[in-house]
């Protein structure tokens, strides 16, 4: 089986962050950047199914520093890397559009993304590209219960603890929950097998820009407040505060 | 994850490899290992190496710069080191396990080893299926190992080791000691593995320390135990072998005590950040803005001597006294700095919630073992006066 992973090099949103100068990005010098989490669940997911069933695993990153995060998957164990080196930011389209074309030569049974990269939670890239492909596909998949020559059974993580099973035909696109397996760890001997594997930059532009930002800023501090007085003011006024809040 | 102190965009002297590795070996210790390291260390219950080395092995962190064909990951000396520091970023005795390993307990097997050594020890240690110790210091003798009371004496195929080694890393769990003695017939050091259960080899722990909390150490008794020829390492003879153990042992300290260094910075750092007193954050006053500077500037430098002492090793050029400038250098940083945090983070600095007072309370063993400060001194001042300070005669009126 032959398997397309996404994987986006983000920011840790542990990291310092702080908006820039010009009020619409991120001021970059606090910033870590590793594998986006969800992607390394991907990742780890596609490597799974290729120790079991055969195939290659071929890793695509978007952006001009993109590098480390597919050296680490290629780590990890996937076969070969497409590097996009061009920055498409928090424009989710654009993403999409340039790994369509940098992939269309590509013979694949199987797309697998993280869900939503950690830094922007759109959750788009994976849906947007299975659209663009004309690919049926399933979201927050949290686990694959089975695969044939034909198609795959997964369950969908739904609100409230419910999960959804489906199945889909091959060729198809998954976007994949945190915690559906437990990726492993990049050992120094699969760094070493990693440099000689291909690592192909594909230069595509995207065609059109659909998101503008006017303005980044962090949201204001939440201030904690101290209720005083005797018990029975003090749960008068947190009983108001809970109803107005819609929490009871 | 742990950002790094690069102030001089020492980073871009690392290959991405090299990179790599510093962020797997950070993540798999900030998930897997730190959350161990404060009980352990406060109650004085050694960190499970027998697990642990099973995962250090699988990441390939033991023996790194060892080949493959001993089931070791072939890499280089900058990688040891980068593995040394993120370690020592945690606990020094991580790094003491790392570093005894890899230095002190493969490298002489794989240096002055036999074939069949090489092929039986090597790639169970580098996997940590089994843990090795390295038995040098003794009793009376420290930093003179030159005048060690252990003997060797040949008997038929066998050896006879008598004997006591003391302050050694993991002495009572290890499965095989490298056991340095004095060959009774010719004067010279030899080698021994000696494997546990031997007849006549005893280990035990040493406790109640003040420092090093999170690890083992202990003492190895030798009493009429008999080894055979086998298990000499035929290729080591004189003092100069187990010395140039130090010298590996040593230069992964380097590293490492950057990385003790480092974590105290950054804890110093975050909290005169956010913790406020007389009406504005610590970070905004005079005296601690000079400390947080000093301590910058002293990481730096250390920094720049790992790099380029790695470089050094890679090409087989580091000499022992360029070792010693950075051991004895970095290790000094570290004590500056976990002092300084520690003072910085006022009565909270005393809690082992924070990191500095345990870093603090581990280097004064980093300062001690593998080299006293002192010794390194002395070996510094031999290589630029040519005159040797280390023994004289005394005279007595």
């Amino acid at each position: 089986m032959n398997i397309i992973v996404l994987a986006k090099h983000a920011p840790d949103p542990e990291s310092e962050i702080n908006v820039a100068s010009d009020g619409k990005s991120v001021d970059e010098r606090g910033l870590v950047f590793d594998i986006n989490d969800w992607d390394r669940y991907a990742i780890e997911e596609a490597i799974r199914i290729k120790e079991e069933k055969g195939g290659e695993v071929v890793v695509v990153g978007v952006g001009s520093k993109c590098e480390d995060t597919l050296r680490k998957c290629l780590a990890m164990g996937a076969d070969r890397a497409i590097k996009i080196p061009v920055d498409t930011s928090l424009d989710a389209y654009q993403t999409a559009e340039v790994i369509k074309e940098a992939i269309k030569d590509e013979k694949f049974d199987l797309i697998l993304a993280g869900m939503m990269s950690q830094d922007l939670n759109n959750a788009q890239v994976g849906v947007l590209l299975a659209a663009m492909l004309d690919l049926p596909f399933a979201t927050a998949v949290s686990a694959i219960s089975s695969i044939d020559d034909n198609s795959l059974t997964v369950a969908r993580e739904l609100e409230g603890g419910y999960n959804e099973e489906v199945t889909l035909p091959i060729p198809c696109l998954i976007t994949v929950q945190s915690g559906i397996n437990e990726p492993r760890y990049v050992s120094i001997m699969g760094i070493k097998r990693a440099k000689t594997k291909e690592m192909k930059e594909v230069d595509v532009k995207p065609t059109i820009s659909t998101l503008e930002v006017e303005k980044m800023y962090l949201p204001p501090v939440k201030k904690a407040e101290l209720i005083e007085g005797d018990p029975s003011e003090i749960a008068e006024k947190l009983i108001e505060i809970l109803k107005d809040r819609g929490l009871v | 994850m742990f950002k790094g102190i690069d102030f001089y965009n020492v980073d871009d002297l690392l290959s991405s490899e090299e990179r790599l590795v510093r962020n797997s070996v950070r993540e798999f210790l900030e998930k897997e290992i730190e959350p161990l390291i404060i009980d352990a260390w406060h109650e004085e219950k050694p960190l499970d190496f027998k697990e642990i080395g099973k995962k250090f092995g699988q990441l390939g962190m033991l023996g790194a710069f060892i080949p493959e064909e001993y089931g070791c990951p072939g890499a280089n000396y900058v990688t040891f080191g980068i593995i040394c520091q993120e370690v020592e970023r945690v606990d020094s005795a991580l790094r003491s396990f790392v570093a005894v390993t890899s230095g002190l307990v493969m490298y002489p097997i794989w240096q002055y080893g036999s074939e069949e050594q090489k092929q039986k020890y090597l790639p169970k240690l580098a996997s940590g299926e089994i843990i090795g110790c390295y038995g040098l210091t003794e009793p009376n003798h420290g930093s003179d190992p030159g005048s060690m009371e252990a003997t060797a004496k040949r008997d038929g195929d066998e050896w006879i080791l008598n004997g006591t080694k003391t302050w050694i890393t993991e002495a009572d769990i290890a499965d095989i000691a490298i056991v340095w003695a004095r060959d009774v017939d010719d004067g010279k050091i030899k080698g021994f593995i000696v494997e546990k259960g031997t007849k006549g080899f005893t280990q035990h722990a040493i406790t109640k320390k003040g420092s090093m909390r999170a690890g083992g150490v202990g003492e190895l008794g030798l009493v009429n135990c008999r080894v055979s020829e086998e298990n000499r390492l035929p290729n080591a003879v004189g003092l100069r072998a187990p010395l140039s153990c130090l010298d590996q042992a040593r230069y992964g300290i380097s590293w490492g005590a950057i990385g003790a260094a480092m974590d105290c910075f950054e804890t110093a750092l975050n909290y005169t950040k956010e913790r406020k007193q007389f009406g504005a954050p610590l970070a905004s006053y005079q005296l601690v803005q000079e400390k947080l500077v000093k301590m910058l500037i002293e990481i730096t430098k250390g920094q720049l001597l790992c790099w380029r002492l790695g470089k050094l090793m890679d090409e087989g050029k580091a000499t022992p006294e360029q070792i010693s400038l950075a051991k004895k250098n970095n290790v000094r940083v570290a004590r500056y700095c976990a002092r300084t945090a520690r003072e910085l983070l006022g009565a909270n600095g005393i809690s082992l919630d924070y990191s500095p007072i345990r870093h603090m309370a581990n280097i004064e063993s980093v300062y001690t073992y593998e080299g006293t400060d002192d010794i390194h001194t002395l070996i510094l001042g031999r290589a630029i006066t040519g005159i040797q300070a280390f023994r004289r005669e005394l005279i007595v009126k």
